[in-house]
């Protein structure tokens, strides 16, 4: 494995030292999200396989080209699970991919993102050097905290290697509940039920349902249910239904409009813009297909505390992420000095200027 | 440790100079010099390490805090926060020609949303106060760090700041959501969102645990998460610390994620039962501490499922908390252990490794193997949730010798944590404590990355120098005085 490395690290190098931009690429399933990928392919997808998987320490550590599926299969035969529910968008969906987007699932507002997991990275920077950053251990405060900045920043400040992330027991049982409510009732629900101490793991509200998750012990999530109401949805229906929102295959993203992703505070009220919405993450998290024009849903998401992300389709020479106040576009443009000083590392992916 | 108390004279000068500038927008109440108003910031929690500042500001407003910044980054003054102090790793030890900020008079909690759960408090509101405002609401604040009748919320953020329950809720870093920060140049930067992410690279968490090397505090939003219903604590007792070891790491296996979950040797637990009577047992290796929270029904399921494991694995007796006073007499112990090391030594040095957990055993074994080697005794309390170890070695620090010796043994504990897979600083920071711990946790290009993420914020190295991360020529020096172990020369030449 140290030959492949090895590779990536000369192509790093080389390509520093002619400037000449490298587009990195695990299974390619996310080619989709972010600014315009150009660039000589830089492929990690070999770089892969499970490095250390210790069930009893709740850690994983694995290279960066290991399949999503492989991963989340060696967990479940122990009973555990990665608790963010990274969406794969595809076949052959990798660790590097899912860290470097730094993208979470439905369980996110109730368990952490992919970044309140990651505990540690192996990465080559823009100088092709093997650089290490935090551990394999749950509590670490040595050195700044590089491997959850890295985590969501689109591989442009390092090439991911090998990632370390905590892992948590899959749940004793599980109960879909739906109810029947107006847009405004579910964000109020949701919001509300967030406030008790109630086993929900998962919300999302479509065309009058509201979908919620409970997990843990039989015990307890039968007690919730109560308290929830509703009716109880089918585990197969559920599965699927949950799945749906998680790989955006339910029929709410279907269509030719742009989506858009909406990341809010969780108590906004309905959203007043044209188009389909799919609300998630006990109201955090709004979904819109759509074709308004940016600047009315960039707005919008501002009002709500919050930004918008041009997620799929739509005319990226706008800015697929939602632009930053000038001081902080200038901290970034340092980081990225800092770690990718000849600018090569997947230019133009997060911002047109990094 | 000793070694760094200075008294290096006072650069009359410019401290005139600084004052003078500082006067210009800063009531006089603000600013402080005499020998006699500043001695009282001379060190934080790790008080071994004593400095005295050439200035300290109070100031009151964030456009003051600003000001202060501007002033100094423009005099190249070197500027040291300070949130209450309690730090244990010497991060707010100030400069002998530096102005030390504290942030103490920031402590409004200026808003609570109950529908959105978060609250936006200033940085010097204490740990605590946040919970206890909020309480009425059926919320609080989840990281709890021992001191946290005391610490500030600004002074978590900088050390990423842990406590016993953040194997279930997670430290610092999970449980915030957006950061007011003051750069050095006097720039208010708005880090993270009332969401749940935001846009661009992850400053939320690089600023977390930064250690005040890249800006400061100004207000922080927190989460706050819905009170557990009920909660219940079940004690084991083990003869043989192996076996609470594995004890833990069946649990986990079990698939329970603990509230909280502690191990005490028997030397902490002979400590902690002269000062509190928690009811361990003291004629035992270890004992365990296991909290299940949740609802009734969960809670009823988690204990009796522990209980089970524990016994499966060796335990000599558990005992589950009956009511909430018994459940609150078990933690009062672990609460303690610190001060208890305080009352049964003149003094106590407290190391913050973390290992992985099945390590537990064999770590335990060589520590006291090293307290042979320096004739020291050492009390052992771990937070086997996260496999989060505190060392206390107990010494006479009026004893010659004893405190080099502590050192000593304390960096050696260190390395000790980092062979077996851990690293040096679980949740205390780096500081200046273990500043060459890091010499040998990171090689040189991953020190520089750190020296270069902190230039993209503070191009002048004002904002707390010489903390947290070491120059590369500070670890050469370390290298020659330090011979790693096992790579000594001659390892078969006795030494005395």
């Amino acid at each position: 494995m140290q030959d492949i490395i090895d590779k990536l690290s000369r192509l790093i190098r080389d390509a520093a030292a002619q400037k000449r931009p490298l587009c990195i690429r695990g299974g390619g399933t996310k080619d989709f999200y972010g600014g315009p990928v150009h660039g000589y392919k830089l492929n990690t997808g070999d770089y892969r396989g499970i490095v250390d998987y210790e069930p009893t320490e709740l850690v994983i550590t694995a290279r960066a080209g290991t399949p999503l599926a492989e991963i989340e299969a060696a967990l479940r035969q122990k009973g555990q699970m990665l608790a963010f529910e990274p969406p794969q968008f595809g076949e052959g969906s990798t660790l590097g991919g899912c860290v470097a987007t730094g993208l979470s699932g439905p369980r996110r507002p109730y368990s952490g993102a992919v970044r309140d997991f990651v505990l540690g990275v192996r990465i080559l920077d823009g100088k092709g050097d093997d650089l290490r950053f935090g551990g394999q251990v749950m509590k670490n405060v040595a050195g700044y905290d590089v491997s959850r900045l890295i985590t969501g920043s689109l591989g442009t400040l390092g090439v991911l290697l090998e990632v370390s992330l905590k892992v948590l027991p899959l749940p004793v049982s599980e109960t879909t509940l739906r109810l029947k409510c107006t847009e405004a009732e579910a964000i109020e629900r949701m919001n509300r039920w967030a406030a008790q101490p109630l086993p929900i793991t998962a919300t999302a509200y479509r065309d009058g349902d509201l979908g919620v998750r409970l997990s843990g012990a039989r015990v307890a999530v039968e007690a919730a249910a109560k308290k929830i109401g509703g009716a109880p949805v089918a585990p197969a229906q559920a599965e699927h239904f949950w799945t749906g929102i998680r790989e955006q295959t339910d029929p709410s993203f279907a269509g030719d409009a742009p989506l858009w992703r909406l990341s809010v505070k969780s108590t906004t009220p309905p959203l007043a813009l044209p188009g389909q919405q799919l609300i998630e993450w006990g109201g955090a998290l709004r979904w819109l297909k759509s074709g308004a024009d940016a600047k009315t849903v960039r707005d919008a998401a501002t009002r709500a505390g919050g930004h918008a992300t041009l997620f799929r389709g739509g005319d990226k020479t706008i800015g697929v992420f939602h632009p930053l106040p000038p001081a902080l576009m200038k901290l970034h443009r340092n980081l990225k000095q800092a770690f990718d000083p000849a600018g090569i590392l997947n230019p133009g992916r997060l911002y047109a200027d990094l | 440790m000793t070694t760094m108390v200075q008294e290096a004279p006072v650069d009359l000068v410019r401290q005139h100079q600084v004052v003078t500038a500082l006067r210009a927008f800063l009531p006089e109440s603000s600013i402080l010099f005499d020998h006699e108003d500043v001695k009282p910031y001379e060190c934080d929690g790790l008080t071994a390490y004593r400095q005295v500042p050439m200035v300290v500001a109070l100031p009151e407003t964030e456009e003051q805090v600003c000001r202060i910044l501007r002033t100094c980054h423009k005099m190249r003054v070197p500027v040291v926060a300070r949130g209450a102090g309690t730090g244990l790793s010497g991060g707010a030890l100030p400069l002998g020609n530096g102005v030390l900020l504290s942030l103490a008079k920031f402590m409004r909690i200026i808003e609570v949303d109950e529908r959105a759960r978060t609250a936006r408090v200033q940085p010097g509101v204490r740990n605590l106060a946040i919970s206890d405002a909020v309480a009425p609401l059926g919320l609080y604040y989840a990281p709890d760090p021992g001191s946290q009748i005391a610490c500030s919320i600004g002074g978590n953020v900088a050390e990423n700041s842990g406590g016993i329950h953040c194997l279930k809720y997670g430290i610092t870093v999970h449980n915030i959501l957006k950061l007011r920060i003051a750069t050095i140049e006097g720039d208010i930067l708005g880090i993270g969102a009332d969401a749940l992410d935001a846009s661009g690279y992850d400053l939320l968490a690089l600023m977390t645990g930064s250690e005040g090397m890249l800006g400061v505090v100004t207000e922080v939003t927190v989460r706050l998460l819905p009170k557990p219903e009920y909660a219940q604590v079940v004690m084991a007792a083990f003869d043989k610390i192996e076996k609470a070891g594995q004890a833990v790491a069946d649990v986990i296996a079990a698939g329970i994620v603990p509230a909280g979950f502690e191990v005490m040797d028997q030397a902490a637990t002979r400590a902690v039962e002269q000062l509190v009577k928690s009811g361990y047992r003291t004629d035992v290796a270890a004992v365990v501490l296991c909290e299940a929270d949740g609802t009734r029904e969960e809670v009823a399921d988690d204990v009796r499922r522990v209980q089970h494991v524990m016994e499966k694995s060796g335990a000599v007796q558990t005992e589950v908390s009956r009511d909430e006073a018994q459940r609150l007499r078990f933690w009062a112990g672990r609460m303690a252990a610190f001060s208890a090391a305080g009352a049964i030594s003149p003094d106590y040095y407290c190391m913050d490794g973390t290992i992985p957990r099945k390590r537990l055993g064999e770590v335990l074994r060589k520590i006291t193997g090293l307290e042979t080697k320096y004739g020291l005794r050492c009390a052992n309390v771990f937070h086997a949730g996260d496999g989060n170890l505190h060392p206390l070695i107990l010494y006479d620090a009026n004893q010659p010798g004893e405190l080099e010796r502590t050192e000593a043994f304390g960096a050696e504990i260190l390395e000790l944590c980092l062979e077996v897979g851990g690293t040096i600083t679980g949740e205390h920071g780096v500081g200046v404590e273990k500043i060459n711990s890091m010499c040998v946790q990171f090689k040189s290009a991953e020190l520089e990355t750190f020296h270069r993420v902190k230039r993209a914020f503070d191009e002048h190295g004002l904002l707390n120098p010489g903390k947290a991360v070491p120059t590369l020529h500070r670890c050469a020096e370390y290298g020659r005085m330090h011979v790693h172990r096992g790579q000594e020369k001659f390892p078969d030449l006795p030494r005395f």
